[in-house]
């Protein structure tokens, strides 16, 4: 089901609105590979946001960071990952919450097909972003209308220090959607001086994993 | 004036006031002879059901005073007040404000204080005004009567020449003991001696106040699913709320088996509410843990805590506010997931990353804490211990196993110290220099070495990996 197509040099493609009212999922690669989430987190809408982990999640991948972070978190820390997809469908009918992010450890019986189709339809219905965070998991069937895969990349150097990591890279890579086609990008979070700006920008990625027209996608999966 | 109670010959004193007794009526007489004797008495009918009501009200309303209280026959009142004195201003400033409150509320009371129910009980009605017993033989004084005995028990102890309770302490047990051998406990000079002295515990059984609001099912034939019957009790409980503008917080489902089991399932409320929708959510997937055994044949549906409520206007838009919808999200997470798995972290005053978020109430109040770009996204806790296959001198580690990968610094950023909070850890603990290193793969972590080589606390430093950046 996994499409996987890198074509080199490919025109610059669009990028899917990051903040569509739909079910998307994120896989990471390890659990040290903080890509996902901060991939995610610029991804977020404004608000309150509910962020529901399993058990495994929170002792293999830790827990969200508040200082780090830097939102308006409501944690169910919850055992089973059904439990997790109970509290997503719950919050999703919401009116308070802006966003429901969900991480589920591994490929559980729990996260079949239906339940995703099922997060996937609410989250439609009530008109808010929904995001699944999977580690350690393969890419089995899924109704999430947005798949991503979203590796570390290392940073440009740092401005004031050249030995030191400089602002984060993605290698972002959007291996099946309902909503645009395809494709891999490299993304970088850019920040305003104050550090308060939320804006993604995209620039497509080769085969080779050379970054070719850098400004080409620049900020319209930003979305402010 | 007097209160009159029906005897075996026509009605006999239950009761009387200051006045009556000074004129010369005695409890227990007839009334005809007692109006002989004043003919100016005032008689009452008596009414003792709803002087154990009244009694009981007050009970509640003296746990101002301490934290359990219970009635003490028809006229007395028995309240733990094991380590309230202070708060009052010591243990006279105790009874002084017992006394005048009651006062204000028109009773008469004779209170006293001591280590034991018996030995409060005799001083109240046989001791000084406001006494404060500290030690038990200022009990000796007092008349045998103050033991709480039956009449019969109060002649014998009289004809045996036995009026205080210091005479009946100084003579041996064993002579008492064998005179009283058929005498119940109640009734038993020894035992109740022994309770007033704290030899023998005599606790304190202080019951739950009623609930406000309470709405029952009883059925004809026991069922084994009290689901059909839920909607009907909230609804019903509801609307008893809606008629006094109250909400509750904590609802109590009872169900009662016909062999005699209770089952009860406690939910609770983040804000208070009377929605008959929501309450019922509320029990989803509750319902089965309950053990149906042979059936239910009474379910009960009490609302445990009330505050007031008034009805709100829905807005212009026809949307209720977010901090409601908020409440109801977290009640239904608390009411399915327990209240420890919910938590909404907050920023506390502290540079220790593990100690810097805090927990509080689920409400939407203030505005999150602005994102610091020198803290990582996620956190491990605890932090993970990983071995150095290559150190450096200054600065982190070149190559590190974590979890058996190894994985190879390529830039860094750093350190950062932060020292031991002293006055909270314990004396041995080392300071942490955390780093922002970045691997060959473009992983960015944050790792920590605790402590200095030769800092005299323990052996080499460790180093710990504790976040993630993005």
């Amino acid at each position: 089901m996994s499409v996987h197509v890198l074509r080199p040099l490919a025109p610059p493609r669009r990028v899917p609105d990051l903040r569509a009212a739909t079910l998307a999922e994120i896989s990471c690669a390890s659990s040290l590979d903080g890509a996902g989430m901060g991939f995610l987190a610029a991804s977020l809408p404004e608000g309150p946001v509910l962020w529901a982990q399993d058990r495994l999640t929170r002792r293999e991948a830790g827990t969200p960071f508040l200082p780090g972070l830097g939102r308006w978190l409501l944690r169910a820390d919850l055992s089973r990952p059904a439990d997790v997809l109970t509290a997503m469908e719950d919050a999703l009918a919401c009116p308070a919450i802006s966003a429901v992010v969900g991480e589920i450890w591994g490929d559980p019986a729990a996260l079949d097909f239906t339940a995703t189709r099922r997060l996937a339809l609410r989250a439609e219905a009530a008109g808010r972003p929904c995001w699944l965070l999977r580690r350690a998991g393969s890419a089995n069937a899924s109704a999430a209308r947005l798949r991503w895969r979203v590796t570390a990349f290392p940073s440009d150097p740092g401005q004031d220090d050249p030995a030191a990591p400089g602002d984060p890279l993605w290698r972002v890579e959007l291996f099946r959607s309902r909503l645009s086609p395809p494709g891999a990008w490299l993304v970088r979070h850019e920040r305003e001086g104050n550090g308060t700006s939320d804006r993604l920008g995209f620039s497509a990625l080769a085969a080779g994993r050379a970054v070719v027209e850098p400004a080409a996608a620049d900020g319209q999966g930003g979305a402010g | 004036m007097v209160l009159s109670a029906d005897g075996p010959h026509g009605p006999v004193v239950h009761d009387l006031n200051d006045a009556a007794r000074s004129a010369g009526v005695r409890r227990g007489a007839r009334v005809v002879d007692m109006r002989a004797l004043c003919p100016a008495l005032q008689v009452v009918p008596a009414n003792p059901a709803e002087d154990a009501t009244a009694l009981a009200r007050l009970m509640f309303w003296a746990r101002r005073w301490g934290p359990f209280s219970a009635t003490d026959g028809d006229d007395g009142l028995v309240i733990d007040t094991t380590g309230v004195a202070h708060l009052f201003g010591g243990e006279e400033a105790l009874l002084t404000d017992m006394q005048t409150r009651l006062a204000r509320a028109g009773l008469t009371a004779r209170v006293a204080l001591a280590p034991t129910w018996g030995a409060a009980w005799g001083l109240a009605r046989y001791g000084a005004d406001r006494p404060v017993c500290r030690d038990l033989t200022d009990l000796h004084p007092l008349p045998v009567a103050a033991l709480r005995l039956s009449g019969d028990t109060l002649l014998l102890l009289r004809r045996l020449g036995l009026r205080r309770i210091g005479d009946l302490a100084n003579i041996p047990r064993l002579f008492l003991m064998r005179r009283f051998a058929r005498a119940p406990a109640w009734d038993n000079p020894l035992t109740r001696l022994d309770q007033a002295m704290g030899h023998l515990a005599e606790p304190l059984a202080a019951p739950d106040p009623p609930p406000d609001f309470v709405a029952e099912a009883r059925l004809a034939e026991p069922v084994f699913d009290p689901a059909d019957w839920l909607p009907g009790l909230v609804a019903e409980l509801a609307a008893k709320m809606a008629r006094q503008d109250r909400g509750c917080r904590r609802l109590c489902l009872s169900v009662f088996r016909v062999n005699g089991h209770r089952g009860d399932i406690r939910v609770a409320t983040a804000a208070p509410t009377r929605e008959a929708r929501h309450l019922l959510r509320l029990f989803d997937g509750r319902l089965e843990g309950l053990d149906p055994g042979f059936g239910f044949d009474l379910i009960r549906l009490a609302a445990e805590a009330t505050e007031p409520l008034a009805t709100t206007q829905v807005g212009l838009d026809g949307k209720a506010d977010a901090a409601l919808h908020l409440s109801r999200l977290v009640d239904r997470l608390v009411a399915r997931f327990g209240a420890d798995a919910i938590v909404r972290p907050v920023p506390v005053e502290s540079h220790l990353p593990e100690r810097s978020e805090g927990r509080a109430e689920p409400m939407l109040a203030d505005p999150p804490p602005a994102p610091r770009p020198d803290r990582p996204l996620r956190i491990f806790a605890p932090p993970e211990e990983v071995r150095v296959l290559y150190a450096v001198p200054e600065g982190p580690p070149a190559l590190f196993v974590w979890r058996r990968q190894r994985i190879a610094v390529t830039r860094h950023a750093g350190p950062e110290r932060i020292a031991p909070e002293w006055w909270r850890d314990s004396p041995g603990t080392r300071l942490r220099d955390y780093f922002r290193i970045e691997d060959a793969s473009g992983r960015r972590l944050w790792l920590y070495r605790e402590g200095l080589p030769g800092d005299g606390r323990g052996g080499m430093p460790r180093w710990f990996v504790h976040g993630v950046f993005a």
